[in-house]
């Protein structure tokens, strides 16, 4: 097969063009140019230093590949980097990762296969694309610790029947195992679990330089609507935050809502964090839709949890708690992911 | 592979390494010492610096070796501001090479004052929009010769002179390095001229500024005084003595250079118009050199494109390049008022040296191929 490798400069995409090579197949990586500079702007000498694309390009040499970078940064900003500021500024809790795997990796990258004489597309994701005679089923990664299954439940049998994740099949000490042995320079490089274009940690300060206007200064009320402090912008808080609220009140108090028409933050007791049912928005299934009972997972590493899927609404068998609009829910049926949806609104 | 991006860079001339290794390792001394180890080195670089000055038609004490055309437009243009006294401006193009622009912008961060005069759609700069950017504070005026992108030729001789005659006593510096007839260039009205050795069959890491006698200039590298106190620093005695071997071979080459590899790219050309309809020549109806070809394919994003022509083994370029490898959107066909998805649609083929015949009509097909393909 020819296969286009979408190399990160990480361990897992550089062992699963590895294995590619290994395998016999005609390979090309490429890596995506998505962000430059901290504040977006282009470097003045209009060069863009990429230290993961140049660990990347370094695998490449080593494996033998032909490799290039590919500028998708307009592309970013207008899909994942606009998006994460819009839906902060609307009381929302985005997972910009997913909406990159949404709007640009997988469409754009698929969408370029033919220009590539590729036939299948191959990421270094922890998840699996099993044929099972005629469906491709996506499934959990084998190292359970590393699944990364939820942030590619937007895949459908269109996107599954040619794309492939080597490395869901092993686990990560032998991935980076494979890595040292085949001597690839990126066997023991840290993982990266920051928001890549947000920097170390700080994606308020990101926020605050990037839109200031989202920071419109208002009250923070209680659940009886009596405004017990104030605060500087909705795109300080998120559902379920407890510490900086800058308010004395003798129990623990949580952000239950945010307002941003009306610029007003929500604090209560933890029990309104408890979340009955959600109501989903761009509901995708990676085969044929499903109804009924399937198991729920609402954050990248969390638990999963039943509930009864209807429609776009999801009811859950018990309530929850840390659920905010804006986050991704994946659906399963044990390791199988059925499909998933991002949370528009949800219900005590 | 197809090798159309001299404008990048180009082979070796083949007598030029051979030329330089003798100097790595027998005849290795540092040029400054006293003896005869360094006395051989120091031979050997001052006859490099007199076969430079020679082809060039300046004294030897006109040429300062450096590590490449960007120390050398570093040096020119922040030589020149910064030893101006009262007089620290500086005038450039809104299309020059980033050597010259993010030098400028470093100066006008310092306070300088700093102007870069737009061009029109041919990519070329007007006589009296340069000359009515001059002021009794402008140090220095720097327009490249030939652009690195489109291969436009500004008329360098003819706004050096007009310069001198408008505003004595301010400098003419000129990035030459993509000129494939640097002497002609240097006329008494062109004070300073930057050149790059491996834009013409040369080594990477050596340069030339031609700084003509009597020009005050202030050095951006302190330290020993080398290069009459210049450009401090050992000198690399290898790289000149490459870049003076390098140059006389291509001044030997450079009828053969303008004409049959001018023929060549003519030929590229009209092949590849004729085959792709709405293709545009950017700068097509500018003086050009006869190495660059640079021209837009409506419709077929430039990215693509390369990525195509190289695994069919055809070696062409955006123009610029980031350091990622990825097509950065080029300043140059901005300026020319292209938009920004013209831009994206533009390429370039440099020919140079090495170039055949056969081997541009082999491209010209490929190229075709890969525009039927993506279109």
């Amino acid at each position: 097969m020819r296969v286009l490798v979408a190399m990160s400069g990480g361990v897992d995409s550089s062992v699963a063009a590895a294995l590619m090579t290994e395998g016999g197949h005609e390979v090309v990586g490429v890596t995506l140019k998505l962000w430059s500079g901290p504040d977006g702007e282009m470097p003045t000498a209009g060069c863009c230093t990429l230290s993961d694309s140049e660990d990347a390009r370094r695998v490449a040499a080593t494996l033998g590949i032909p490799y290039y970078v590919l500028d998708y940064t307009e592309e970013f900003r207008g899909g994942v980097v606009d998006r994460f500021v819009t839906d902060y500024a609307s009381g929302r809790t985005p997972n910009p990762c997913i909406e990159c795997n949404r709007t640009v990796k997988f469409d754009r990258l698929l969408s370029r296969l033919p220009e590539f004489d590729c036939d299948i597309l191959v990421t270094g994701h922890h998840a699996r694309v099993v044929d099972a005679g005629g469906t491709w089923e996506l499934r959990r990664g084998t190292d359970r610790a590393k699944d990364q299954s939820y942030v590619l439940s937007m895949l459908g049998q269109r996107e599954l029947a040619v794309t492939r994740f080597p490395v869901g099949e092993m686990t990560k000490t032998d991935v980076r195992r494979i890595a040292a042995d085949l001597g690839l320079r990126t066997a023991d490089k840290p993982e990266s679990m920051d928001i890549c274009f947000v920097g170390q940690g700080d994606y308020r300060g990101f926020l605050r330089r990037t839109a200031p206007d989202a920071f419109v200064p208002g009250p923070i009320v209680d659940t009886t609507g009596e405004v017990v402090g104030s605060h500087q912008g909705v795109a300080d808080f998120t559902i379920g935050q407890r510490r900086g609220l800058g308010v004395a009140v003798g129990d623990p108090r949580y952000v239950v809502d945010i307002d941003p028409d009306r610029a007003t933050v929500v604090i209560g007791p933890r029990r309104h964090l408890k979340v009955g049912s959600i109501h989903l928005r761009d509901v995708t299934f990676t085969a044929d839709p499903v109804e009924g009972g399937v198991s729920v997972q609402y954050r990248a590493h969390g638990e999963v949890v039943p509930g009864v899927l209807a429609g776009s609404t999801v009811v859950f068998e018990e309530r929850q708690e840390g659920i905010a609009p804006g986050q991704t829910v994946a659906f399963y049926a044990d390791d199988r992911v059925l499909g998933g949806g991002v949370i528009a609104s949800t219900e005590r | 592979m197809i090798y159309l991006d001299h404008a990048a860079t180009t082979p070796m001339r083949p007598g030029v390494w051979e030329a330089m290794a003798p100097l790595a390792a027998e005849r290795f001394g540092n040029p400054s010492g006293v003896h005869e180890v360094s006395r051989r080195a120091k031979d050997a670089l001052e006859e490099a610096r007199e076969r430079v000055a020679a082809r060039l038609g300046v004294a030897p004490s006109e040429i300062v070796f450096t590590s490449g055309g960007t120390e050398s437009d570093n040096l020119a243009i922040k030589g020149a501001a910064l030893a101006g006294g009262s007089r620290r401006g500086v005038v450039t193009v809104a299309t020059e090479h980033e050597a010259v622009l993010a030098t400028v912008d470093f100066l006008e961060r310092l306070g300088h004052p700093v102007t870069r005069v737009p061009v029109d759609g041919d990519g070329l700069v007007d006589r009296d929009a340069l000359l009515g950017s001059i002021d009794d504070d402008t140090a220095v005026v720097s327009v490249m010769a030939v652009n690195n992108e489109t291969g436009v030729v500004q008329d360098v001789a003819v706004l050096a002179r007009a310069v001198a005659a408008e505003r004595p006593g301010v400098l003419f510096h000129t990035d030459a390095i993509q000129a494939h007839s640097p002497r002609d260039l240097l006329t008494d009205h062109v004070h300073l001229m930057s050149l790059s050795a491996h834009k013409f069959g040369g080594p990477k890491g050596s340069g030339v500024l031609v700084v003509r006698d009597g020009v005050r200039l202030e050095p951006v590298i302190h330290g020993g005084g080398q290069e009459a106190g210049r450009r401090s620093g050992t000198t690399d005695v290898a790289a000149a003595v490459g870049f003076a071997t390098a140059l006389d071979l291509a001044a030997e080459d450079h009828s053969r250079l303008a004409t049959t590899v001018g023929g060549i790219r003519d030929d590229f050309e009209k092949i590849v118009a004729d085959a792709v309809p709405g293709l545009v020549v950017n700068g097509g109806d500018a003086p050009r050199s006869p190495q660059h070809s640079n021209f837009r394919i409506p419709g077929v994003r430039n990215e693509s494109l390369l990525i195509r022509l190289d695994r069919a083994g055809v070696a062409a370029s955006a123009g610029s390049a980031c350091q990622s490898g990825a097509p950065s959107v080029s300043h140059v066909l901005t300026a020319m008022g292209l938009s920004r998805d013209e831009v994206r649609e533009s390429v370039r083929f440099s020919f140079g040296w090495t170039t055949t015949q056969d081997e541009a009509a082999e491209a010209a097909s490929v190229l075709i191929e890969a525009v039927e393909a993506l279109r």
